[in-house]
């Protein structure tokens, strides 16, 4: 099975190949080395950047304005904050000039915790690229997805901002790629040796296209009782409880919203209307978090169909991730988090 | 030089400053909400403007303008009114269809980006133009153009560096509009240098300072420079000394300040040199006097935007979403 590092390679590959993408580049991104997860190894139109995230982000939109489709990479999204006007100008470059200049691009980047990363490898981002009108935002939580949301991403005429839960990219997926080769093929075609690169080109398999459509959540795992919404990382961790739910005869349906903006709001809805119990769960820190305007949409479509007080659960609002792995544990959800959470839940009558 | 071409520089420079003063009358009597402009870069705007290879995609020039270039909007033939549409906010303002300020164009069929208010950030968006340009083979080069303030911002740096990456220069002519003033914060006591251009000489950058009130010299060195670039595929930097006559912007006070301007100065030097009369240069200010306000009574007839616009543009309808796939809503009022 495909690694989720993997599955975004192939799928730049096709776009480079099929999509008329020229350019994916950022720092490291190029060889020899690839990209520091090693997504950009081996492809054609790869190349390294000054390690400058404004230069970067600049170069995109001056990119996308000629009509390219560019695909530029900020390293880790903890050093996105210095390019967040630049983001801003992006999502209103069409809104601004009555659709004259639209921009669309491609800006992926590792987001969130669980590699002991301290404070400049773990943040998320999500709560700022959703108050940023204009883009799209998308993060996947397994391979396949991400190979398809990458596509969807290349192909939508808009900036979407694709973050990749960074704990996941070494993770298999559970579902093949289309027309995937064995594990042990398609390590030997695609991932670049270690040591000397000099003479190493990569064996692409078939690529076909595969498009997982934005705003479109995924019902993971069906349930009666509590509806778990999350995303990315997290997603892993809503399922770890929801296995220890249903042994305690609570059975939870988990939605893996794929799409942050926009979301899949229908999904989460005929959910809500089935357990009457919804809880939204990301990593990001929890003053302000995406998943209170969740909640707030909740209360305001559902809010007589309730059997309990909708929750959110999210980061600790600290400036940072700790790298001690107690403080990183407690900086974020974890699966007892969100168990406790749902038995809570089940014992409210209102 | 050719006596027809001193006389339209002329021209378009009052043609300029006519509509400059009408922009600035509109806020004095509420027609517009706020001004921003250029009287006192009109000589080296007119230059530039009418050398622009202008048209539409990658095979001529993208302009990533300030917000002082209404000069360059009239040497491109971009009919008078318009500007004026856009300071009112009018539906028909061609350019942000009522979503921006004055000065702030956006065009597409002269390439013409959407101009930025943090005017440094353009700096770092022309490489990625430039190298479209310059793989497609085109003969277009991307023009940036910046004050001596915002060249303070990073991009600014961002810009030199991306543009002279060794065996990977870009085609990219640097204008720096240099009126020594950011807002009121004066240009010596931020810059230890005198001259902005400096900064480029490491980078290899071929630069060359001029007097941007000149017209005639603007538009020699400005050629130049657009010739060097078109031919070379490397970056070019000029530094223009220009003036600011009527402050930051309206929230100033757009009063006539201190400075030379470059409109008398060239009258007199048409005068002295017989190229002219007061009294045909006199007719000149008069006849775009009274088209400026002309084109404004015809734009206080035009409707504002419609509320329900509000939300077009801010997605392109697209093929792969589900939501946001044919039109943009708000969802937090209702389902």
């Amino acid at each position: 099975m495909a690694t989720m590092a993997q599955a975004i390679r192939l799928a730049l590959h096709h776009a480079e190949r099929e999509m008329g993408v020229r350019d994916i580049f950022g720092q490291d991104v190029g060889p020899p080395l690839g990209g520091v997860f090693g997504v950009t190894q081996g492809l054609e139109t790869a190349w390294n950047t000054p390690l400058d995230e404004r230069g970067i982000i600049g170069t995109a939109m001056g990119l996308a304005m000629a009509g390219q489709k560019p695909i530029c990479e900020i390293q880790f999204v903890d050093y996105i904050f210095n390019s967040i006007d630049l983001m801003k100008l992006a999502g209103n470059s069409a809104w601004n000039s009555a659709g004259q200049f639209p921009m669309q691009m491609v800006l992926m980047s590792p987001t969130g915790s669980g590699i002991h990363g301290s404070i400049y490898h773990s943040h998320s981002f999500e709560a700022w690229a959703a108050r940023l009108n204009g883009w799209k935002v998308v993060m996947p939580s397994d391979p396949i997805t991400a190979y398809g949301l990458m596509l969807a991403a290349v192909e939508d005429p808009n900036p979407v901002l694709y973050l990749i839960p960074k704990a996941l990219m070494r993770v298999e997926g559970k579902e093949l790629l289309p027309e995937e080769p064995d594990k042990k093929t398609l390590k030997a075609m695609i991932d670049a040796p270690l040591g000397d690169r000099g003479e190493w080109k990569p064996r692409w398999p078939a690529i076909p296209r595969f498009i997982t459509p934005i705003g479109q959540a995924h019902v993971v795992r069906g349930g009666e009782h509590v509806s778990i919404v999350s995303f990315g990382r997290m997603l892993w961790v809503c399922l770890k409880a929801a296995e220890t739910l249903q042994q305690e005869g609570i059975s939870a349906e988990v939605i893996d919203l794929r799409s942050i903006i926009p979301y899949d709001w229908k999904t989460i809805s005929k959910s809500i209307l089935k357990t009457g119990r919804v809880m939204f769960v990301n990593e990001d820190t929890d003053i302000v978090n995406y998943g209170e305007h969740l909640l707030r949409r909740t209360i305001d479509a559902h809010f007589y169909d309730l059997k309990a007080r909708p929750r959110v659960l999210g980061g600790e609002p600290v400036p940072g991730i700790g790298l001690a792995e107690t403080l990183e544990d407690a900086s974020v959800p974890q699966s007892g988090t969100v168990v406790q959470a749902a038995r809570d839940m089940m014992e409210e009558n209102t | 030089m050719d006596r027809a071409l001193r006389l339209q520089f002329h021209d378009l420079m009052v043609k300029t400053r006519a509509l400059e003063l009408r922009m600035i009358a509109m806020v004095r009597s509420g027609d517009g909400y706020f001004w921003i402009g250029g009287p006192g870069e009109e000589a080296v705007n007119v230059a530039l403007g009418l050398q622009v290879r202008k048209g539409e995609g990658i095979d001529y020039d993208y302009l990533l303008l300030h917000y002082r270039n209404t000069g360059m909007l009239m040497a491109m033939g971009i009919p008078l009114i318009d500007p004026i549409r856009l300071m009112r906010s009018t539906a028909t303002d061609p350019f942000t269809r009522g979503r921006s300020f004055s000065g702030h164009y956006a065009y597409k069929p002269f390439n013409i980006l959407p101009v930025t208010s943090p005017i440094g950030t353009q700096f770092g968006v022309a490489p990625g133009l430039a190298l479209a340009q310059k793989r497609a083979g085109s003969k277009g080069v991307t023009i940036v153009i910046g004050g001596d303030a915002g060249a303070a911002e990073p991009d600014f740096a961002s810009g030199l560096i991306w543009a002279t990456r060794p065996g990977r220069e870009l085609p990219i002519l640097f204008l720096i509009t240099d009126n020594s003033l950011g807002i009121s914060t004066r240009k010596d006591q931020v810059w230890a240098m005198e001259h902005i251009s400096d900064r480029a000489k490491p980078f290899g950058i071929p630069t060359r300072v001029i007097d941007g009130n000149d017209p005639e010299a603007s538009h020699a060195a400005l050629g130049e420079a657009l010739e060097t670039v078109r031919r070379t595929g490397r970056p070019y930097m000029i530094d223009a000394k220009v003036s600011r006559l009527y402050g930051h912007s309206s929230s100033s006070g757009t009063n006539l300040e201190p400075g030379e301007d470059p409109i008398a100065r060239y009258e007199k030097k048409l005068v002295d040199e017989g190229i002219a009369t007061p009294g045909e240069l006199k007719a000149v200010h008069e006849r775009y006097h009274a088209e400026a306000l002309a084109a404004l009574e015809q734009v206080r007839l035009e409707p504002f935007p419609a509320p329900h616009t509000l939300y077009d543009h801010t997605f392109v309808p697209s093929p792969v979403d589900l939501v946001y796939g044919e039109r943009y809503f708000n969802p937090n009022r209702g389902d």
